[in-house]
């Protein structure tokens, strides 16, 4: 939108076939996305309208404006800046029109035909709602000397606004700039002629716009750039003065004519205002002084290295940029009495500058993720120095605090804590990352010998929870009392109030996300913050015990009797179980990525760099979108790389086996029901539903052995993530936790992918009950398809030793080179495992709460006391074991 | 400047001195009061549709039709239960209603085509501004002194102009700008003919669609040498604060602006509540009045509105007391209750001035 405040309007051209050789390219090869990118590009550079070109004698222009332009109108960042839509035919102009929902412009028209097609060109434009660009031509010909620009225009406004009704503000006159110092005589007066006219027709015909092609008036220094843009610069100077508001400029090269070499302004001044009569041969004398210097088009994008180098460190981590961070760093640290000043001073005032971006909500994780990926480098850079000072002076500087983070015992996920260690290292807080798997006593004696100020504890699986209670119960036990923050995917503020904070007296904080541990890792830390802090907490966390203590009869659960009562009917008498094609374990090693990388769900891959929307929407969200897009940039660019170069090996094995259900349990057999291989032994939910809704249970979608029907379940595991440690180590060594984290986001969705894709072969292949299924990707990730793949330790059958029988039937440590940790997580962490079922209306389902009847029941099945049943299933109980 | 004459001068010029004197009254939901009537299959389909098609209607190339369950297809009603229509319309009047928005929202090709009953489009929209008309010249007879209007309205179709629904292909879509207009030509004609002393492009989720149904609207006027006046409203679809198509209560008054509309204003989506901000923005910068008319709330777990009258109506006067509104009616959850409660709340409030911007001024 134009308003009084934008003095001049910028027009993006590159996006023209006529004036840019490569755009054409792009479009004759029919390369939209890339072209697509040229636009943004513009935008980016700062243009405020794009002028989009498609006449070219080899292009179907009219289908090119129009796949182009719907093209762009799904870019967000393109989109926002209006379209200026530029054809010579009329018809590529209407249908260029019909694709633009804001306002647009065209360019152009004018009375060259006639009045009478220019009025009806004008009509249409107005019922379109675009603005229009009204050329200085007539029947005669095109305006020259001032006079006939002015004439012409006149002319032009009267009949539009009189006669058509055309608003005076949406019409921009383009008076023609034409090349000046051309050597013929008549052509000297032409710049002078545009800015007179300009100045009249501002003044006589209110409202309406004047716009030009800027380049033009240097047409006869071709070659010499810099003169030209000295040329365009004294021209705009003048030509805005006298009321020019929109312009075709290459706002990247364009000097500011106070910075012009004064002997060079006055030349070109006396060549663009026509001065003296010499003033083009003046001109030619020094041009060739001023040329053949290089480089000029990234003259914009790189303005910020010409600032003071403190400033170009603080551009650097705001901005994320790598490059020139070595060379900064060390022009700093020559300024600087001691090296850790350039930390303490510089450094730590970008970051600051960045955690106050993210903090409100200006910058987004990749973002600050990048940022602290150029810390680190620059801190890397200053250590020898640092250690060198130390050794002279013992003076080790101060920071914020000292915080132990680990992922606790039996769990082996840590892309939320690395990235909760960047973001509080970000924060100059001092990080000891002890790594995952941690068991109890190292994070306790590193708390100690590290001197700690707190211990963060990360986890995803269940049994993680457990764990974290069970470091809070040790650390009061060895008197360590320090504050302890809890976060994970699983954790929640109900479990640490209810199951953490009472066995710990020092403070104990759940932290929601990364976002968060900034905050409360500092309120910690502040003697005149905590306390406040911790009452709140405390008394917020009081609160959910009191809550929970109430809760109770409102819903009430069933006896297990009447669950099972009421299981879900199979329907065995008149449904057969389809017989898998192959039964047994298959096997698949190193399987195709780039196959791989087609089944992949990225909304789960936006939510790890908390980025919360739906993809593929995400990428035009107008808070996170431009984030989502340069991570989604990124995240191809990795994927790319991790299938060309093979740094990722996938492997997996599948099982079908004959099967048949025993009450809740479901035994696995070698070929004909006899002794089974593995029983299965699942939950069964015990909500009060009524009589014609069932209390599932997964053995339920299994034919009961005493149906005497043949049926088979499935079981797989899978892991894209064999081989994913020495390109960790690579990221660690070059101090990039962005491109780290990155390749465990996406090896993880490539195991996600990998499961899916199985399960559909399953279903095609290998089962083969849906031989001719074949659906979309978005329809896979909405399980739109018979069967499910429940993996032990998520709802469906949340207690996660059974993972244990499911890898010793496919054997899948020794066929996947998967292990399982003491809590049954997955190594490598980029794995996943389950149960196939595929009974037409077998479904997800949450076990939710189960009661002490069941849990008894279930320890009786496995074996187990009834202590050890509560402790796997601790999640899950109803009641209060203790 | 040369201007097509009014179609209707009288009446275009009673509703702007009305306008100029008072915030008007436009009626409430249709669909939820159809709801009330809980009509089966038979009920929507009536005699003629007996079959799942239209009897009257035959297809030139096969004879075969196309069976379908018409029951959601609340525009024709207009045709099958033409008594209840009106009904409700008239219950609307009695609450206080100066205006009543014709049920014609699905009364386009692209939205009947779900029911293979695009033939029906001329129909629907003429029988639609017909049946409102009934019920606001019975009424007016009997208060002349209170003129009631018929609101034409044409609804967004199914189909967006500038979205993909292909999530592969962004450059990718289902329907085209040349496609919208030639239904919305069609219905706009149906509206003139029945009666409409307005014609509203309402429910607006793309300013493209909106755009080719102003194009098309202009084509008819000009076809019948005068016109109507026209009110836009655009739906902001979420609290981000955007219409679907991703345009702000501003971006989408500039796009909109060259029609030269008697009012712009907000519908549906979202209560009263979270349109406020939207509604300013709108009523700073418009130089047209400005009309809203909010859902009952936001839908609750089970799909249905829950603000009361007396909630919605004391929002509404919050709005009218600070200058925001000329025209305020309900969209979706709406009822006679809440638009009595609504005409009482700004009952002798101040309507809002339009802007007047200096190129308005100077010409």
């Amino acid at each position: 939108m134009l308003t009084p405040e934008l003095l001049f309007v910028n027009v993006g051209e590159r996006t023209n076939v006529t004036g840019s050789a490569q755009f054409k390219k792009l479009i004759k090869e029919g390369r939209y996305e890339e072209a697509v990118d040229v636009a943004r590009q513009q935008v980016a550079n700062g243009a405020q309208i794009i002028d989009v070109n498609m006449d070219e004698g080899l292009i179907d222009s009219e289908f090119a404006m129009v796949r182009y332009l719907n093209l762009i109108m799904s870019e967000p960042d393109i989109a926002r800046v209006p379209v200026m839509v530029d054809s010579s035919k009329w018809s590529v102009i209407e249908a260029g029109l019909q694709c633009l929902q804001g306002k647009g412009v065209v360019n152009s028209i004018s009375m060259k035909e006639g009045v009478e097609t220019f009025v009806e060109q004008a009509r249409k434009v107005l019922r379109y709602g675009a603005a229009v660009v009204v050329m200085a031509f007539d029947e005669v010909g095109q305006a020259d000397t001032c006079e006939r620009k002015v004439e012409i225009c006149t002319r032009a406004y009267r009949i539009l606004v009189d006669e058509v009704g055309f608003p005076p503000e949406d019409i921009i006159f383009d008076p023609n700039v034409f090349a000046i110092a051309t050597g013929i005589e008549e052509h000297n007066n032409y710049a002078v002629d545009f800015i007179e006219a300009t100045r009249i027709i501002k003044a006589t015909l209110p409202h309406c716009h004047i716009s030009g092609g800027v380049s033009n008036v240097s047409f006869s220094f071709r070659g010499n750039e810099p003169v030209r843009q000295a040329i365009h610069a004294v021209f705009l100077y003048h030509a805005i003065r006298a009321g020019m508001d929109m312009g075709i400029v290459n706002a990247g090269g364009l000097p500011i004519v106070d910075d012009l070499d004064p002997d060079l302004r006055e030349r070109v001044e006396d060549v663009v205002l026509n001065r003296r009569s010499d003033a083009t041969e003046r001109l030619l004398e020094i041009a060739e002084r001023y040329k053949s210097k290089k480089g000029e088009a990234a003259v914009e994008t790189q303005a910020w290295r010409e600032q003071p180098v403190r400033e170009r460190l603080k551009h650097a981590l705001v901005h994320g940029i790598d490059q020139y961070i070595e060379g900064d760093t060390e022009e700093v640290r020559q300024l600087s009495t001691r090296p850790l000043d350039v930390i303490e001073g510089p450094l730590m005032d970008g970051m600051n500058v960045v955690g106050d971006l993210f903090g409100a909500g200006k910058m987004f994780l990749p973002q600050v993720v990048k940022s602290a990926r150029v810390m680190k480098k620059a801190v890397a850079y200053l250590l020898p120095f640092i250690e060198e000072e130390k050794l002279r002076t013992g003076d080790a500087g101060k920071s914020n605090g000292k915080i132990v983070i680990a992922t606790v015992k039996g769990d082996v996920h840590d892309i939320g804590k690395n990235i909760v260690g960047v973001v509080l290292r970000c924060n100059n807080f001092d990080v000891v990352d002890l790594g995952v798997m941690v068991p109890t006593q190292k994070i306790l004696d590193a708390a100690r010998e590290e001197n700690a100020d707190m211990i963060g504890l990360s986890g995803l699986i269940t049994p993680s929870l457990e764990e974290m209670s069970h470091v809070a119960k040790e650390m009061h036990r060895q008197g360590l009392a320090m504050p302890l923050l809890i976060g994970g995917a699983t954790t929640s503020r109900a479990h640490t109030a209810l199951k953490i904070e009472p066995h710990h007296k020092a403070p104990t904080v759940w932290v929601k996300d990364a976002s968060r541990a900034v905050g409360v890792a500092q309120s910690l830390i502040s003697k005149d913050l905590v306390d406040e802090f911790m009452a709140k907490i405390r008394h917020e966390y009081a609160e959910i015990r009191e809550r929970h203590k109430d809760r109770g009869p409102g819903k009430k659960l069933v006896s297990l009797a009447h669950a099972r009562g009421q299981r879900f009917d199979g329907r065995w008498n008149d449904y057969v179980p389809p017989t898998p094609n192959t039964p047994g374990i298959t096997v698949f090693d190193d399987y195709s990525l780039a196959e791989l990388a087609q089944y992949i769900d990225w909304t789960p891959f936006f939510s790890t760099w908390e980025l919360a929307g739906h993809y593929p929407a995400i990428l035009d969200d107008a808070v996170v979108g431009t984030q989502a897009r340069e991570l989604f940039r990124d995240a191809q660019a990795m994927l790319k790389k991790i299938i060309d170069e093979r740094w990722l090996r996938a492997r997996a094995v599948i099982g079908l086996w004959r099967a048949n259900a025993v009450g809740d349990d479901v035994e696995v057999y070698a070929n004909e029901p006899g002794k089974p291989l593995a029983t299965l032994r699942f939950l069964r939910q015990q909500v009060d539903k009524p009589a014609e809704r069932p209390d599932f249970c997964l053995a339920d979608f299994v034919a009961p052995k005493a149906t005497g029907v043949a049926d088979w379940v499935g079981g797989f595991a899978v892991t894209a993530g064999i081989g994913i440690e020495p390109h960790l180590e690579r990221f660690e060594a070059d101090h990039d936790d962005y491109s780290s984290i990155l390749l465990k986001a996406l090896a993880d969705r490539l195991a996600e992918a990998f499961a899916e894709r199985l399960h559909e072969r399953v279903r095609r292949e290998f089962w083969g009950y849906a031989t001719d299924e074949a659906l979309p990707n978005d329809a896979l990730i909405a399980e739109k398809y018979r069967g499910i793949r429940p993996a032990p330790g998520y709802p469906a059958c949340p207690e996660h030793s059974e993972k244990g029988t499911l890898f010793d039937l496919l054997d899948a440590e020794t066929n996947t080179g998967i292990s399982l940790t003491d809590s049954y997580a997955m190594y490598p962490a980029a794995a996943v495992s389950g149960w196939y079922f595929s009974h037409p209306d077998s479904q997800y389902f949450v076990v939710g709460r189960v009661t002490k009847e069941q849990v008894e029941d279930y320890a009786k099945r496995k074996s187990w006391t009834v202590e050890t049943a509560e402790r796997w299933l601790a999640p899950l109980l109803d009641y209060d074991p203790d | 400047m040369k201007t097509l004459p009014w179609l209707n001068p009288d009446r275009a010029q009673k509703l702007i001195d009305a306008l100029a004197q008072r915030i008007l009254i436009i009626d409430g939901a249709m669909g939820t009061m159809l709801q009330g009537y809980k009509l089966d299959e038979a009920g929507y389909r009536g005699e003629r549709f007996a079959q799942g098609f239209d009897a009257r209607h035959q297809h030139v190339h096969d004879h075969s039709h196309h069976v379908c369950d018409l029951k959601g297809n609340n525009d024709l009603l207009l045709l099958t239960q033409p008594e209840i229509i009106k009904a409700v319309h008239t219950q609307y009047l009695e609450a206080g209603a100066d205006l009543l928005e014709t049920n014609t929202f699905n009364a386009t090709s692209i939205s009947q085509a779900d029911y293979h009953l695009e033939h029906l489009v001329y129909e629907l929209n003429k029988e639609g501004a017909r049946a409102a008309r009934e019920c606001c010249d019975a009424i007016e007879a009997k208060t002349p002194d209170k003129p009631r209007f018929v609101i034409g309205v044409l609804g967004p179709t199914s189909r967006t102009a500038s979205i993909s629904p292909d999530v592969n292909d962004p450059g990718f879509r289902n329907v085209t700008y040349a496609e919208l207009a030639k239904t919305y030509r069609e219905a706009v004609h149906g509206l003139i003919d029945g009666g409409a002393d307005v014609v509203m492009v309402e429910t607006i989720f793309d300013t493209l669609n909106a755009k080719a149904a102003l194009y098309a609207i202009e084509e008819v006027f000009e076809e019948r040498g005068s016109r109507l006046p026209v009110m836009i409203s655009g739906t902001i679809t979420d609290r981000s604060g955007r219409t679907l198509s991703g345009q702000t209560a501003e971006a989408f008054f500039y796009s909109m602006r060259h029609s030269r509309p008697l009012s712009i204003g907000l519908n549906c989506a979202l209560g009263a509540k979270d349109l406020r901000p939207h509604v300013e923005t709108m009523a700073q910068i418009a130089d047209c009045y400005v009309s809203t008319h909010p859902n009952a709330g936001l839908p609750n777990a089970f799909g249905e509105y829950d603000e009361t009258p007396e909630e919605m109506a004391a929002t509404i006067r919050e709005f009218a007391e600070a200058g925001f509104l000329n025209l305020v009616g309900g969209c979706c959850g709406t009822s006679p209750a809440h638009i009595r409660a609504i005409a009482e709340a700004v009952a002798g409030l101040k309507p809002r001035v339009p802007v007047t911007y200096p190129v308005n001024a100077a010409a």
